[in-house]
């Protein structure tokens, strides 16, 4: 008992106090660490915090349309959805791979060694613009570390028909090649950033604050018309299919404003499949390939003469016994024509005669002619990947290379070239500007003179004669219709030699002969050996082409039955 | 014993809720204050789920009954039963090896039919009224011979804890234990000569009783960007959530840590730094207000106690109520080891609940079993 009241009354008052004391200072202890983190520390460890769940992420701009000359769509943006993955947090669930693997149509150890390749990656996709039914599938799994982002699928309605011009983008939605690529800053616009908050799992919960509105591509109306592109197309692919060539190219150029109506080529490719894109497909040839023009070249050799000889179109040459030497070289004709006027040169095709007018003008003559044409240099397309063909930096001073040039070796050039020297006969003597964009200032074209309005003129007239019955391209004629134009059969360049076998097939043109509207020029490369003449394979698809384009855009037939007749309607609606 | 020599002869009264419900008002205020704080920020830790705060509500239900029952026991009662009580417990503990039931890489659970129980909390209770019914009834302050006796039967069950491993509830039950015999009127030589012997025995317990991942938790504590994507993570998640709280929090339900998954265990062992970053350093503060008031109550039925058993076992529960604060919210903002200990009335969980409970109850059976004088 006496100890128990010892006890009891023996701790001191200071026992107390220092267990009170005690507890004051683990109190304080945990309030001071509050203070220290909480006051502080406060904004770094804000920061800290902010830098774990706001991030700023990229808003993609929409790329714009391009459209036909009509305002139809060629190429379309449409927002999709990529998955991505960060590749640790999806690896810690590695037991749930065989259900992603089911949606994204993989295999669950592909994509786990996929994953386990970039672990140090905190971002790797794993697919890129799904269909959106499938993201509804991936976005039901709800997998951590798995997470969808916005993006925009490019797609090209007409596909291969128009696949060369406009070229395609990448997966980024950067253009690639063709017109995606050349008005590629137009079209793309600027991507803006937003601040959005995120989980842990980097999901985006929710938006904070937009920092730059994206600010989308513009539109961009091309002067392709898609129904002649469309027919164009369809007769090359045919002509080509036909004759087994390896490749071919149409053009059909506005004679006054320069505009790129149609362009196609074959073999094409379908720009909405990436399984498509290899180059031998999608080059656009009839910019980036160059050939000799041949025959296609004598009408500026008849036109140098006129211009730069003092040639009439009543002169003749003798071109009998059908061939000539050169510097101990042979030029040959078909047969012997015996004596030609200027007309019937270009309406016979004579190699030799070509060659002997150039011979008789001064040195540089056709070489100035060509110069001024624009060959040996791009166009103003501003295409990716033109060509500039060749022509050689001053007038020869060997007679055979000028003679060879009369009739169109020794120079080289892409279809889209020649079709705009051809337009300049068209045009009265000026070579339309060419353009891929729809003109805006249509009454106004800008073109630059490159012959006298006269020598063009008197040219057109006879390529006029070459499309009659008794000329080389009568098989480009359009009933009801005057067409002016010029057949090329070459000899293509193998290694060092000419080759016997391999040839080029070309046909250039216009129409209506008296005021022409329309340029076009068709090229097949190797055609088979049954038939290889430009009148036989390449006029046909002039024709068909050139009269559609007149159909479309209801150009009146030669004389005055088609006046009447329209005028008859006009009056009768009125 | 003599009541008039007891500080409660002093003449203070008992209130009519004292008296016949055995409860202690200013008590239940307090206890019903953290509960209400930890069921708003429970709402919040659960990501709004509402069958989280109900699941939690009944539990604090259940085991305020057990406050209620606890409370009616007389501590005349309580002296004759803790022997019996620590024998149980001691058994229990020792049947966990055999028979316990396996969870995180520790074996803590015995099943005993439908319910699962935790021996080492109920050693808790257990080792405390034991130890208090023991010294009471000797020479205070002990002597040295009772201090040794002391010593075995605080280290008995703090070892079988530590080896589940259960390095909290371990602290928490040596720290019950030393409370009891600091307050017996333990000598300063004592406590310096243990303190000098504790430093080759800490650097043992590091080396042999720890485990593995006990001391990367303590390796982390002192540098958590060791590894900050592993060990360390928890703390760095919560530094960050309590810090960008600030003064005034970001304001309930707002906490982005804790909202978009960055911090960890939010519902049960780091729910603090929910309400740090949500209610910013007041609302801190008034948590550790709160847990001051509770303590400084349990102190003061302490020194209202009428017997050396009453003021031991009241002055080592409140204390070892406080420590268990402590330990937790030091543990979340990065002053102390992470052993694993729930914040007090407000983590969500049943276990640690149902024991604390008991303790209060046990605080209030001392208080109002008192014989006052009516007049």
């Amino acid at each position: 008992m006496a100890a128990s009241r010892e006890g009891t009354a023996m701790p001191p008052r200071w026992r107390y106090y220092a267990v009170l004391i005690g507890m004051a200072a683990m109190a304080l202890a945990l309030a001071g660490r509050a203070a220290q983190l909480q006051l502080l520390d406060h904004a770094f460890l804000v920061d800290q915090a902010d830098a774990r769940h706001l991030r700023v992420t990229e808003i993609p701009a929409h790329r714009g349309t391009i459209t036909d000359r009509s305002g139809e769509p060629l190429a379309l943006s449409s927002p999709v959805q990529s998955v991505w993955a960060n590749p640790k947090r999806l690896l810690a669930h590695a037991d749930r791979l065989p259900e992603l693997a089911q949606v994204l149509d993989s295999s669950a150890s592909a994509l786990r060694q996929r994953l386990s390749q970039r672990r140090d990656k905190e971002f790797v996709y794993l697919e890129r613009h799904m269909m959106p039914e499938r993201t509804s599938q991936v976005e039901a799994l709800d997998i951590p570390g798995l997470a969808l982002e916005r993006e925009h699928h490019r797609f090209y309605p007409a596909g291969e028909i128009t696949g060369h011009v406009l070229g395609f983008t990448n997966i980024d939605d950067h253009g690639q090649e063709g017109i995606e690529r050349a008005y590629n800053d137009w079209l793309s616009g600027a991507s803006g950033r937003k601040r959005v908050i995120q989980d842990q799992l980097g999901r985006r919960i929710e938006e904070v604050e937009l920092l730059d509105a994206a600010e989308p591509g513009r539109d961009l109306a091309l002067s392709i018309d898609r129904e002649l592109q469309y027919l164009a197309y369809r007769e090359l692919k045919r002509a080509v299919t036909r004759r087994e060539a390896a490749s071919g190219s149409l053009i059909v150029l506005d004679a006054r404003s320069g505009e790129v109506l149609a362009m196609v080529n074959q073999p094409s490719f379908n720009p909405n499949r990436r399984a498509d894109l290899e180059a031998s497909r999608y080059r656009n040839r009839a910019v980036t390939d160059v050939f000799e023009p041949g025959s296609t070249l004598k009408p500026f050799t008849v036109a140098a003469a006129l211009e730069e000889g003092g040639y009439e179109r009543r002169h003749t040459i003798d071109t009998a016994p059908g061939s000539l030497r050169v510097q101990g070289k042979r030029i040959s004709d078909v047969r012997n024509y015996g004596t030609l006027d200027l007309r019937h040169i270009l309406v016979k095709s004579s190699n030799v005669g070509a060659a002997k007018l150039a011979l008789s003008l001064d040195r540089g003559a056709l070489w100035r002619v060509l110069g001024r044409l624009g060959l040996g240099q791009r166009t103003a397309s501003s295409f990716p990947g033109e060509a500039s063909g060749r022509l050689a930096g001053r007038p020869s001073k060997r007679p055979i290379e000028r003679a060879t040039l009369a009739f169109g070796y020794g120079v080289s050039v892409t279809a889209l070239q020649l079709a705009r020297s051809y337009a300049a006969i068209a045009n009265e003597g000026m070579a339309p500007t060419v353009t891929f964009l729809r003109n805006a200032k249509a009454d106004r074209p800008s073109a630059e003179r490159v012959l006298n309005a006269d020598t063009a003129r008197t040219v057109r007239s006879m390529l006029a004669e070459v499309v009659s019955a008794e000329g080389t391209g009568s098989r480009a004629a359009i009933p009801g219709y005057e067409v002016a134009g010029k057949t090329g059969t070459v000899k293509q360049l193998d290694a060092e030699d000419y080759s016997k076998e391999r040839y080029t097939a070309l046909f250039a043109g216009m129409a209506p002969a008296a005021e022409p509207r329309f340029v076009a020029v068709v090229v097949v490369n190797d055609p088979n050996d049954e038939a290889y003449y430009g009148g036989e394979v390449a006029a046909p698809v002039f024709r068909r082409v050139m009269r559609g384009a007149l159909r479309l855009y209801n150009v009146a037939p030669h004389g005055s039955a088609g006046q009447g007749e329209l005028v008859m309607a006009d009056g009768g609606r009125g | 014993m003599n009541p008039v020599s007891s500080p409660a002869g002093r003449g203070h009264q008992l209130t009519p809720l004292q008296r016949r419900l055995h409860l202690d008002g200013p008590l239940l205020l307090l206890i019903a204050l953290l509960t209400a704080l930890g069921l708003v920020v429970l709402y919040s830790a659960a990501d709004n789920s509402l069958a989280a705060v109900q699941q939690q509500a009944i539990r604090l239900s259940v085991a305020a009954a057990g406050l209620i029952i606890v409370a009616q026991i007389p501590p005349q009662l309580m002296r004759v039963l803790a022997p019996w009580g620590f024998g149980l417990a001691i058994i229990t503990l020792v049947a966990v090896p055999f028979i316990g039931i396996e969870g995180g890489g520790a074996r803590r659970w015995i099943a005993l039919g439908p319910i699962n129980i935790q021996p080492s909390e109920l050693m808790k209770i257990a080792l405390p009224v034991a130890l208090s019914a023991y010294l009471a009834g000797r020479h205070l302050p002990p002597r040295l011979p009772d201090l040794i006796a002391s010593l075995v039967l605080i280290a008995l069950p703090v070892a079988l804890i530590a080896i589940q491993p259960d390095l909290g509830t371990a602290i928490l039950a040596a720290a019950t234990g030393f409370f009891v015999v600091f307050l017996a009127g333990l000598q300063w030589r004592y406590i310096i000569g243990a303190t000098v012997a504790a430093i080759p025995a800490i650097a043992a317990f590091w080396h042999y009783i720890m485990q593995d991942y006990q001391r990367e938790r303590v390796l982390t504590f002192l540098n958590p960007e060791r590894e900050p994507l592993g060990a360390g993570y928890h703390i760095i998640q919560a530094k960050i959530a309590i810090g960008s709280g600030g003064v005034y929090g970001k304001g309930w339900l707002n906490g982005t840590q804790a909202h978009l998954d960055f911090l960890p265990e939010r519902q049960t062992d780091f729910v603090f730094a929910v309400l740090a970053e949500e209610l910013g350093f007041v609302g801190v503060c008034a948590l550790i207000g709160i847990y001051l008031a509770v303590v400084a109550r349990g102190l003061w039925i302490a020194s209202q106690a009428q017997d050396d058993f009453g003021r031991l076992l009241a002055g080592a529960v409140s204390l070892t109520f406080f420590v268990y604060c402590f330990v937790n919210i030091g543990m979340v903002s990065g002053l102390l080891p992470v052993v694993g200990l729930p914040l007090p009335l407000i983590s969500f969980g049943g276990t640690s609940v149902v024991t604390l409970m008991a303790g209060f109850g046990i605080l209030m059976a001392v208080h109002t079993h008192r014989r006052t004088w009516s007049g």
